[in-house]
């Protein structure tokens, strides 16, 4: 869902442009709560995995392919804040080096992708997990209706910024519609592709994600005192 | 130090399975348009697309300037991103990270 130059015109581009500066700004202060010595490798490669999975496009159908966007994975992996910088590294270095997605849309992209793809992911992860049973094997799966939801999300948002902002008169009933019906199809995808990341992550080194590790402290409270002395 | 080897093992696993995606499954990735483009086509400002002005660059579109092979041009640029993504990612995560003040909690970690 790289936004390409030209889609929307200047006023919305300076304005997403300011969203994601303060975004970036606000995640750069959040990330420092979630990176310590241990982590910060890890999230490192959370980000460098992000942008191989973007490169991955899969058909939906109706020779049409979608991608893993990757904001529900790193915020479920990494913590939000930490995600928010992963998403906007890789949509710097595409812009940039791979000539995908705008220049003057990078604003735009950070927004779509790093900033409401992170947010309505791990406010939907962090919804399933007060609700479900308190244990590890629930993660990946909330992770991956995280995913699920993410995307259509960061689609629903594209189209309010072209109704606002688009260059060209399109009707936004239709284009939210053709926008979502599709997005949510590729949304499956990136739940099929979080959950099993996580899964796999989950399985060897839960003390890793992010998003599991309230569940790892109750249980290693209950079991430390056996064990410490 | 048991620690240690357990989180290197990971990180250099989880390098080479993010390498190899970028690198070489990538080449197997659907070409075709995805969502947005798609939707963009059918609803009618496809057009309105500018070309980037990275357009040009020695990666762009994820191919490696005067390589033709188009396996190895693929694989070099996503490899080539992927580290650049390492490099920039790591490195400002490394500089953000809560110094650890007591040297009690994780010592043997990053040995």
């Amino acid at each position: 869902m790289h936004v390409p130059d030209g889609f929307l015109d200047a006023p919305t581009s300076l304005a997403t442009g300011a969203v994601a500066v303060a975004g970036v700004s606000l995640a750069l202060r959040g990330a420092r709560r979630e990176l310590d010595d241990r982590i910060a490798p890890v999230a490192g490669l959370v980000a460098t995995f992000v942008f191989a999975g973007q490169m991955i496009n899969f058909p939906v159908g109706a020779g049409t392919s979608g991608h893993l966007l990757g904001g529900a994975l790193a915020a479920v992996l990494a913590g939000p804040f930490t995600a928010v910088l992963c998403l906007s590294v890789v949509l710097l270095v595409q812009a940039l080096f791979m000539a995908d997605g705008g220049i003057t849309a990078l604003g735009t992209n950070i927004t779509l992708m790093g900033l409401v793809g992170v947010f309505v992911g791990w406010l939907v992860f962090r919804g399933l997990r007060a609700v479900l049973p308190k244990r590890v094997s629930m993660v990946p799966p909330a992770a991956a209706v995280a995913a699920l939801l993410s995307v259509p999300a960061a689609a629903g948002v594209f189209t309010l910024l072209f109704a606002v902002g688009g260059t060209a008169p399109i009707d936004t009933s239709t284009l939210l519609a053709a926008m979502l019906a599709w997005h949510t199809v590729i949304g499956l995808g990136e739940a099929a592709i979080t959950g099993l990341v996580v899964a796999s992550v989950v399985a060897v080194r839960p003390d890793l994600v992010h998003g599991a590790r309230p569940l790892l402290t109750a249980h290693t409270l209950e079991i430390r005192p056996t064990v410490a002395p | 130090m048991t620690t240690g080897n357990r989180s290197r093992t990971f990180l250099v696993t989880g390098l080479l399975v993010a390498l190899l995606v970028a690198g070489v499954a990538s080449y197997y990735a659907s070409s075709h348009p995805d969502g947005l483009e798609y939707v963009a086509e059918r609803t009618g400002f496809g057009g309105t697309a500018e070309d980037s002005p990275a357009a040009d660059g020695p990666l762009a579109d994820y191919q490696t300037e005067g390589v033709d092979d188009p396996r190895l041009s693929g694989g070099i640029a996503g490899v080539l991103g992927a580290l650049t993504v390492l490099l920039l990612g790591g490195g400002l995560f490394w500089l953000l990270r809560r110094r650890e003040e007591s040297g009690d909690d994780a010592p043997a970690d990053r040995a």
